[in-house]
């Protein structure tokens, strides 16, 4: 044993501060020189920013800060805050996805003006994701899900000069705002009901729920707030819309880092304070997730295969990955385990952090060089960029749930999961779902791979920081096939922690 | 032991080497890096000691590795590998059919060549593994990443219209794939919690054991049908049995011809590997009780295969159909439960493994000379190319199961054992109509034969075509060799089948 010198307790919050200390790193360097284009030091601050983030969590999960092993959760400012393996595990996985995001931003918006306020941007949005799988209040998780929304309104809608970027932000604001609104009424009934915001007192208090009408009022707004969060059905029609027309690296930092925070909230909300089997004889939310996994994962998907345009069908196909996580609280049944069950879910979102940030970077990529946005504009890609090709190709197949990536345990954990629970339905639905997404993704690989090129494409440069983090997000991808096994292990202990 | 997973590594690393070497290297130097897994496939026949069934816990398995890999619920899934009588013939097919195909792709393929090559060589790694692993995890990985380089090499250098072949091919054995992995679930749940690895010896051993229970609203019996047919569609269409047969033609005439050597050579066994270590080892009671139907298919497909190989014009069309045909005689031989079938049918994996590959590559070779592959547009090519033509007819003769030659001892067998068969109602009629197919498919390889390498010689050609060179011939004469080997002295491989299919035959009582 070698002995430890204990850090302050407010140490724990170090990797979301980070970002926080980024950001303001980067207003200070803009009030300074407010007209500088040094993109590669912009650029170079957010991504050291981010690692030492990501450095700091990972040594943070390593030592079991937090965890059973060491003193438990650490809790903050009145237990309004807690840091524990779930709040560490997606804090990783955010400053992951940060990393590659920003990484791939430097070419995306090096020409753009802004620079300072884009990155800036980025590190609050990741802050206030941090601070989401962190909240253990019901009052700092509405806090921090707007920390997180504010910011990516501004940055869906941060090409100016480009009309669908700014409907797209125009349209992301508006919906957020509602649903915001029905999330904070939700809370309120929820507090009208129990008397408490803090998770674990308001499960304290509704051990004997009295109003159970207005609880399942305020649970089903708040699984509204939580829907609109992750993309699910019936509130996912801003993601199609605002995914497409954002800059590239915003949507996939939107569609993997911003719905995981989504999700590590509700794992909470529902687990800690909802979970109490008094609340579920009251309002049954364990069904209301069922049906909404698998509405969501079928609609997502059976839209995705419409598509004409690549963009347009990852995020479809983004939305028909929540109904795939959903499972996670959809099979909280009493027969499950539930650590198993809330684990999986978790690792489905790790690994769909790297696979899916790195198939909207690849669209970064062929943004970047002037590639449309069609199928056919795909043709023939990969006489021209193996190496991009060949990395899209692990992010699709990893996604469709082939042996290539990660993504194929992740979904195996998910499967078992809900069998675990013994909700055969949501079984039957993934492996439906699944079968069908081959089909679409597998369109692109065509595309790029099989049809012959087009012939007026030439490209010219290969961007140093897009290339860079794709070639990150296939090597992790690849290497989540080998290294499932602690990434599944470390959000199994996590779970454990909350049911 | 590992070198199993020295195998798979080298194989694997070969790939990645290939990929990032230039074009003009790519073929020789794939080719000269996949001796190192043929090596190795064939140091572990030579030190081979096993006796007994991988899956059934009366013998030893050679080169066994095990450890945990993750842990999933209750389920450990471990790294599980191993050799047995069935499983090594299949890894020495893989290995060999791979570097002769590796060397007759130098000539046809012309472009993206380091990716070609590079694709084959994860192949053969994926196919490695499938026949070697025995966690179930494990070999599903490896089962699917047969997919992935399949799909490309017939999208990518195939003919006019891979495009459609490689998606059907994608799309309907995945598909497939899904629905044997519902099937063996309800196996596992069905097991409950006295299983708690999903290594296939254990499941195996579970399910014969007696311990399935009921799951849900099915019963332990119920639950073992459902298992079974879901199991059998599956793997059904890998095999493939006709009716799921409908995207072979499509994957073998639009594949270029290493690539069709690969799939009828090597492919098409993971169908009846699989249905052998499933359904026949798991769920050896229900296939015994319905096997006048699966027998029935066994014997459809043998027939319906010839009559469609009948009709063809198109020789490497010919010579897919007469897959279907020869799978036919596996079927029949696994559902026959006696030792001399399921021997025999082992055995046609191999042997058919061997003759088909050949036939591909055959037909290859002419194609290379002559640009065509339809039997109306040539004859006389005995004159041009003597060698090829003779190793040719050879291998049809082969096909035809004449004596002395590895097809012929495997059929013998399989005929002998269905004949015999008890769980099989009128086993002498359905091994009649299967010997039946014998004869259609030694008329339409004659006929296509006579019309095509001997009279007159003409072919409309602006072109001279001359004898192939050696590089193309030597691979062609290597597998005959083989064949020949295995016709004349088939202990080499038939001792270790029987040893390992000999305890199959106690889950029945047949």
């Amino acid at each position: 044993m070698t002995s430890h010198t204990a850090l302050p307790t407010w140490a724990a919050l170090a990797p979301m501060g980070m970002f926080v200390v980024t950001a303001l790193v980067l207003f200070l360097y803009d009030a300074i020189d407010p007209d500088s284009e040094n993109s590669a030091l912009l650029a170079g601050i957010s991504v050291a920013g981010s690692l030492v983030s990501l450095v700091l969590t990972g040594w943070y999960l390593v030592a079991g800060t937090g965890q059973p092993r060491r003193n438990g959760a650490i809790t903050l400012f009145g237990d309004s805050l807690v840091v524990d393996g779930m709040s560490l595990f997606f804090t990783a996985l955010t400053a992951s996805v940060v990393t590659l995001v920003v990484l791939a931003s430097y070419d995306y918006v090096k020409d753009e003006a802004h620079q300072a306020e884009y990155y800036s941007l980025m590190m609050l949005a990741a802050s206030g994701m941090a601070l989401m799988s962190t909240a253990n209040s019901l009052a700092t998780a509405f806090i921090a899900l707007e920390l997180a929304s504010l910011p990516s309104y501004a940055l869906v809608a941060f090409l100016k000069h480009n009309k669908g970027s700014v409907e797209a932000g125009l349209k992301y604001f508006l919906i957020g705002a509602v649903s915001s609104a029905i999330f904070a009424y939700g809370i309120s009934l929820v507090y009208a009901a129990g008397g408490a915001l803090q998770f674990d007192a308001v499960a304290e208090a509704l051990q004997s729920p009295e109003a159970a009408g207005v609880l399942g009022l305020g649970v089903m707004m708040v699984i509204g707030g939580f829907a609109f969060k992750t993309a699910s059905v019936p509130f996912h029609f801003w993601a199609p819309e605002a995914y497409e027309g954002a800059p590239s690296p915003i949507s996939g930092f939107l569609s993997s880092a911003s719905k995981a925070a989504g999700f590590v909230l509700a794992f909470r909300v529902f687990t800690v304070a909802l979970g109490g089997t008094a609340v579920l004889e009251a309002v049954d939310w364990v069904v209301a997730f069922q049906v909404l996994a698998v509405v969501t994962m079928t609609v997502g998907n059976f839209a995705a295969v419409k598509q004409e345009k690549v963009k347009r069908m990852l995020a479809y196909s983004s939305i028909g990955h929540a109904g795939y996580v959903l499972i996670a609280l959809a099979a909280l049944t009493g027969d499950a385990d539930s650590a198993f069950v809330l684990g999986s879910g978790m690792a489905h979102l790790f690994v769909y952090g790297f696979m899916n940030t790195g198939a909207f970077l690849f669209i970064a990529l062929t943004e970047y060089w002037g590639v449309g946005r069609e199928f056919e504009d795909f043709n023939g890609l990969a006489t021209q960029a193996p190496f991009a090709c060949a990395a899209m190709s692990v992010f699709l197949f990893s996604l469709a749930g082939l042996p290539l990536g990660g993504g194929f345990f992740s979904k195996f954990y998910l499967l078992m999961a809900s069998i675990n629970g013994g909700v055969a339905l949501l079984a039957v639905a993934l492996v439906v779902n699944s079968a069908l997404s081959l089909y679409y993704y597998s369109r692109v690989v065509k595309a790029m791979w099989i049809e012959d090129p087009n012939g007026d494409l030439d490209i010219e440069s290969y961007p140093v920081g897009l290339y860079a983090a794709i070639a990150l997000a296939a090597v992790v991808t690849v290497l989540l096939v080998p290294g499932f096994g602690p990434v599944a292990e470390t959000a199994q202990m996590a779970a454990e922690m909350l049911v | 032991m590992v070198m199993v997973e020295l195998v798979l590594a080298t194989t694997l690393a070969a790939a990645f080497v290939v990929f990032l070497a230039p074009d003009r290297y790519a073929g020789k130097l794939a080719t000269a890096l996949s001796v190192v897994p043929l090596v190795g496939s064939l140091y572990m026949w030579t030190n081979f000691e096993a006796s007994g069934n991988a899956l059934l816990a009366d013998g030893d398995i050679a080169f066994e590795t095990v450890f945990t890999w993750l842990q999933l619920g209750q389920y450990e899934l471990q790294w599980h590998v191993g050799l047995d009588g069935v499983s090594l013939p299949l890894l020495v097919l893989t290995t060999v059919l791979t570097t002769l195909a590796l060397v007759s792709s130098w000539t046809p393929i012309d472009e993206r060549q380091s990716q070609f090559y590079g694709l084959m060589l994860l192949m053969e790694a994926a196919l490695i593994g499938v026949f070697t692993a025995l966690d179930f995890f494990l070999w599903f990985v490896f089962w699917e990443g047969v997919l992935i380089p399949m799909y490309f090499l017939i999208g990518v250098w195939g003919g006019p219209r891979r495009k459609y072949a490689a998606i059907k091919f994608l799309v309907y054995t995945n598909v497939a794939s899904l629905v044997m992995f519902i099937g063996l679930f309800a196996l596992i749940f069905g097991l409950g919690d006295s299983l708690t690895t999903l290594g296939l010896p254990e499941i195996a051993q579970a399910v014969r054991g007696g311990e399935l229970g009921g799951f849900a609203f099915f019963d332990a019996a119920a639950l073992k049908t459902f298992a079974f047919l879901f199991m059998f569609a599956g793997f059904a269409v890998k095999v493939p049995v006709v009716p799921f047969h409908t995207w072979l033609p499509d994957a073998h005439v639009e594949a270029p011809t290493p690539v069709s050597v690969i799939l009828a050579g090597v492919l098409l066994k993971m169908g009846t590997y699989a249905l052998l270590r499933f359904n026949f080892t798991m769920l050896a009671d229900v296939a015994a009780a319905n096997a006048n139907l699966i027998a029935g298919f066994g014997v459809l497909s043998v027939i319906y295969g010839a009559m469609l190989a009948l009709a063809q014009r198109d020789l490497k069309r010919i010579v897919a159909y007469s897959s279907i045909s020869s799978m036919g005689y596996v079927i029949l031989g696994l559902v026959a439960f006696t030792p001399h079938a399921f021997g025999g049918a082992t055995f046609q994996m191999i042997s058919h493994g061997l003759i088909s590959g050949l036939m591909f590559m055959a037909v290859g070779v002419i194609y290379n000379a002559t640009h065509t592959r339809m039997v109306g547009d040539m004859s006389g090519m005995a004159d041009r190319m003597p060698w090829t033509v003779g190793i040719f007819l050879a291998a049809a003769f082969g096909y035809m199961g004449l004596p002395l030659m590895s097809g012929f001892a495997a059929e013998v067998l399989v005929f002998i054992g269905s004949f015999e068969s008890t769980v099989i109602t009128a086993a002498p009629i359905y091994t009649m109509f299967a010997m039946f197919g014998i004869v259609v498919v030694a008329g339409y390889l004659l006929w296509a034969m006579q019309r095509t390498l001997f009279g007159q010689y003409s072919l409309e050609t602006d072109y001279d075509v001359t004898a192939a060179p050696f590089h193309e011939v030597a691979p062609l004469a290597i597998l005959l060799l083989l064949v020949i080997l295995l016709g004349v002295a088939p202990d080499i491989a038939y001792t270790m089948i029987q040893d390992a299919i000999d305890p199959l035959l106690g889950g029945v009582g047949a």
